[in-house]
């Protein structure tokens, strides 16, 4: 008889928790219901739906063991760990509340599971081989606490939302931009001529889209000079500073950075990358930006994939955190009232993230925890789909005032040009900062506002005429749990 | 050319009783109203001369008011804006800057391009105005 098989039972009887073969992780220390969790941990709420006949405290110990020490049966080699120590903690499962099968389970890593600075190494433990995991029907990470000392070993973002103000030089009301349209086909001049007229018509940025990168119709680096000059002309015209974000994805990294290190040499105050390029290209395009005093636009091409469903995936504003702490100045999050997917209170949740110094739990907007940034700024979020100049109140209600609201269509498709189109928008907005500094119920009187403003502004008058009740009204589908609110009309 | 700086370039000309209102907006926010000008319109020049220091602690918007027109006054021909600082944790920025007084004229920006290697340009933003001395740079 070995020394292993003699441990296989206790005193009493009982199976051990060192006897090979398959035990339950309840048993193995991933579910202690009496863990009070230290300032430092990490906390995650995972909402999980067990396959049938799976105990929710079972599946909640499977969760926390999957994502730190656990493999799928004991191995006598963690004798030789303080694995207590390195064990996640499934602490709390409390079902959903209306939904059949869900529980919302929470969990506590220890700091020293993670490496200092690593989005990467965070990711590959907490949604790593986890979300495959049989026993799980599905599993959705739907927000995380980051503790101040983890929080510490990030960069946050190159500049940050009082920085870029500074930068820019523009102040108390939302910054407006215009994504070049159409995505695909123009040649650089054409694709200069779009930004050119949204600049000087009164935006303060254009933006490359996520897929323009460098096809056989348009290269970079030809795209990145045409743009310079539109952005130089504009300048001159209006005696503000103007930007154009220059996208740097690219499929190597060794490619980005020559892109970016191209934008800096020809002036270009603002670069961007797609949240497609992983968590690792980013961090490294942030510390670039950091150094070059560039500002760092992220477009989140792809999340939709992984973000919208309300039972499997992560939550958006799990993404926006990562990228909060590893750096970006901007952030595509959601436009309440225009084309893409977003109920008002989700999008505020995740404005919160981005924007606050500290973020107080709120069911309601889907924050399951208190979120303390220690001190690390602010990101900008960015509101672009579907949204015009009409929607200016419901805009500056829903997103406040540290925001880019980003009208492609709603500037490049104006029936008097792109640059009347800039125009509608910018008088639009200023119209309801205005109004509402001056203590008006700007959301009631918005559309009676902009209707007079469009007697002495023909380009509004326009805009409104033409988009004055396009709306997209569909129901979201990640709503809160606790109450649910149905997306306004536009 | 109309130079478009601040938060309301895009509306028509803030009367006194505007300006009023958004200072009183301020002022309900804590944050310290100031007064600037300038002659150099540059868009990267963004200090701009103090008329004053911020009035921390005044609460009287007609008396900011009093202090906006004096600028006004004393310096026709000029640019004056009127700001908002806000000193709480986290922001330690302006809040709100708006121009209120312009020159009658405005000449605007010569965009100057050096031709540099490989299809490059070196841009420069230059103010015609900026030809003439500071203090002297709006003469008719």
């Amino acid at each position: 008889m070995t020394t292993l098989e003699t441990s296989e039972t206790t005193t009493d009887g009982a199976r051990s928790r060192w006897a090979s073969g398959v035990i339950p992780y309840k048993t193995m220390g991933y579910w202690e219901p009496d863990y009070v969790p230290k300032a430092s941990d990490i906390l995650c709420a995972f909402r999980i739906t067990p396959q049938a006949g799976v105990d929710p405290e079972e599946a909640a110990a499977a969760v926390a063991g999957e994502s730190s020490t656990a493999t799928w049966t004991v191995v006598w080699t963690d004798r030789l760990t303080a694995h207590a120590h390195y064990q996640a903690k499934a602490y709390r499962v409390d079902p959903v509340a209306g939904a059949e099968n869900q529980y919302i389970a929470l969990i506590a890593y220890d700091l020293d599971l993670f490496e200092e600075g690593s989005i990467a190494n965070l990711t590959s433990s907490i949604i790593g081989n986890v979300f495959g995991f049989k026993a799980l029907k599905a599993l959705r990470l739907e927000d995380m606490r980051i503790p101040p000392h983890y929080v510490k070993t990030f960069p946050g973002p190159p500049h940050g939302i009082v920085m870029e103000r500074e930068y820019l030089n523009k102040y108390g009301r939302p910054l407006l931009g215009a994504t070049t349209k159409p995505k695909l086909g123009l040649s650089a001049r054409n694709y200069a001529r779009v930004v050119y007229e949204a600049l000087r018509g009164g935006l303060d940025f254009t933006k490359d889209d996520e897929n323009i990168n460098s096809q056989p119709f348009m290269r970079w680096r030809d795209r990145f000079l045409s743009c310079m000059e539109a952005v130089n002309k504009a300048q001159a015209e209006t005696g503000e500073i103007k930007g154009h974000y220059l996208n740097v994805t690219a499929a190597t990294m060794e490619d980005m950075y020559e892109r970016a290190e191209f934008a800096k040499e020809i002036g270009s105050i603002i670069i961007m990358q797609d949240l497609t390029v992983g968590y690792t290209a980013m961090s490294s395009m942030s510390k670039w930006a950091r150094r070059n005093g560039m500002i760092l636009h992220l477009h989140r091409a792809g999340h939709g994939t992984y973000t919208r469903q309300k039972t499997h995936g992560v939550s958006f504003r799990v993404i926006a955190k990562w990228v909060r702490l590893l750096g970006v100045d901007h952030v595509h999050a959601g436009t309440v009232v225009g084309k893409l997917e977003g109920d008002p209170s989700m999008i505020r949740g995740y404005y919160d993230t981005l924007r606050q110094g500290f973020t107080e739990q709120n069911m309601q907007r889907g924050i399951f925890f208190d979120q303390d940034w220690a001190s690390m700024p602010g990101v900008m979020p960015v509101a672009s789909g579907g949204i015009h100049a009409g929607q200016a109140h419901e805009l500056l209600h829903y997103l406040g005032e540290d925001v880019v609201l980003q009208f492609g269509g709603g500037t490049i498709g104006h029936p008097m040009g792109i640059e009347a189109g800039a125009t509608a928008n910018r008088v639009a907005v200023e119209l309801m900062i205005q109004a509402r500094n001056e203590g008006r119920d700007y959301l009631r009187e918005g559309p009676e506002l902009l209707r007079k403003a469009a007697r002495w502004c023909e380009p509004l008058r326009a805009a409104l005429d033409g988009w004055g009740d396009i709306s997209f009204n569909y129901e979201s589908t990640d709503t809160p749990d606790v109450l649910t609110t149905a997306t306004p009309a536009g | 050319m109309y130079v478009t700086q601040g938060t309301f370039s895009y509306l028509p000309v803030l009367t006194d009783e505007q300006i009023k209102a958004q200072v009183q907006y301020c002022i309900d926010h804590g944050w310290a109203v100031s007064v600037e000008y300038t002659d150099d319109p540059h868009p990267r020049n963004f200090l701009w001369d103090m008329w004053g220091l911020p009035m921390f602690e005044m609460r009287d918007p007609a008396a900011i008011l009093l202090e906006v027109t004096r600028c006004r006054e004393a310096n026709p021909e000029k640019y004056v804006r009127v700001n908002a600082y806000d000193s709480t944790l986290g922001r330690q920025t302006t809040a709100l800057s708006f121009i209120v007084e312009r020159p009658e004229h405005e000449p605007g920006f010569r965009l100057e391009r050096q031709e540099s290697h490989d299809r490059q340009l070196r841009y420069t933003l230059h103010a015609y105005s900026a030809d003439r001395p500071a203090g002297d740079r709006y003469r008719p």
